[in-house]
């Protein structure tokens, strides 16, 4: 009993002091996405270029689908990454132009290069709400059936695509054989 | 002698008014400051619950703060979609929902019962009942200790008075 008491406070110390330790390293600031092997949601919008899109729109093939805005610095950061991309015919890349307007996008495209097959306009970032979106930049992976089935949140460069992308496309690659 | 004795009663002073100031601000009322939004209701209810609402829904984007007391550009956006929801006729528990599939456990102030919110829920209360066996096993070794412990034997009775008559 005495050795009991002795030994269960400094259990539950390391216990407290261990949990606490780890939790000095969490990333609270990273949400999980709920949309996670949800199919991608409905819209029927227009693109920053002006014409009616809509899910026919969206590639019947592995994609990403990248969520910008003329604002948005970090966007600057990856924007090559994007580029090389959708230039080299790795993946097409299709935007989502989240609370921005439309004449600042074109502008912004105009100035920095176009990676995206194709932007959706969300100006009031309605869309955004339904994709869970909270902040620019995030990259959703979506596979060939229109299912949603990886989230990063802020700059995709070059290590994040080879680190988290390429595993998350050669799993889906693997699955689709 | 004197001075020391005025220095306590300043710092005793000094406490007390302090302890005064701290329990009038708990007096005051203690509203987060609500974002200025022009929105319309047709009554006094919608109104209530859109408070509620925002009050008890997180800012996706900004650690910590509801969507009333943000500025945030998505808090914006779904107190917009709160109001046109409460507008629509939608109950709070539709319009919870609605931000839950789409945000998650995070966008809940007051996170919904589930096997991963189970500890979160009932742990206060599970670490309480942990307390209570300690006080309760602290509180019973003490009564035996007054029960039996305390009382002298003949000769420790005998060496008591000894003693106390020497001093006498």
């Amino acid at each position: 009993m005495s050795k009991l008491s002795f030994y269960l406070p400094v259990l539950g110390f390391v216990f407290v002091a261990i949990a606490l330790w780890r939790g000095l390293y969490l990333d609270t600031k990273t949400l999980p996405s709920m949309l996670i092997d949800k199919p991608m949601p409905n819209f029927e919008l227009t693109s920053v270029e002006g014409s009616g899109v809509s899910n026919l729109d969206l590639p019947d093939q592995i994609f990403l689908l990248n969520v910008w805005g003329s604002y948005c610095l970090p966007c600057l950061i990856e924007h090559p990454t994007l580029m090389r991309l959708s230039e080299e015919g790795e993946i097409p890349v299709v935007g989502v132009n989240y609370r921005d307007q439309q004449g600042l996008a074109i502008d912004w495209l105009a100035d920095n290069g176009n990676p995206f097959s194709f932007s959706i306009l969300d100006e009031s970032g309605r869309f955004g709400i339904d994709l869970g979106v909270y902040g620019a930049p995030e990259t959703y992976l979506v596979d060939a059936n229109g299912v949603i089935r990886f989230r990063h949140v802020s700059v995709l460069d070059e290590s994040v695509w080879q680190e988290k992308f390429l595993p998350a496309i050669a799993e889906l690659l693997e699955e689709g054989s | 002698m004197n001075s020391t004795a005025t220095e306590l009663n300043r710092k005793v002073f000094l406490t007390l008014i302090s302890i005064v100031v701290l329990l009038c601000s708990l007096l005051l009322p203690n509203t987060t400051y609500s974002q200025v939004d022009t929105f319309e209701f047709d009554t006094e209810e919608q109104q209530d619950r859109f408070r509620t609402l925002s009050d008890e829904l997180r800012c996706p984007m900004c650690q910590n703060s509801s969507l009333s007391g943000s500025t945030g550009g998505v808090a914006e956006d779904l107190r917009r979609e709160v109001y046109r929801m409460i507008m629509e006729g939608m109950s709070d528990s539709e319009i919870n929902q609605f931000m839950f599939e789409r945000y998650g456990d995070f966008i809940l102030f007051r996170p919904r019962l589930t096997a991963g919110t189970v500890f979160l829920w009932f742990g206060p209360l599970l670490f309480l009942f942990i307390g209570g066996l300690f006080a309760f096993g602290i509180w019973r070794r003490a009564r035996k200790i007054t029960d039996s412990d305390t009382e002298l034997d003949k000769t420790q009775q005998k060496r008591l008075q000894q003693l106390l008559g020497d001093k006498t």
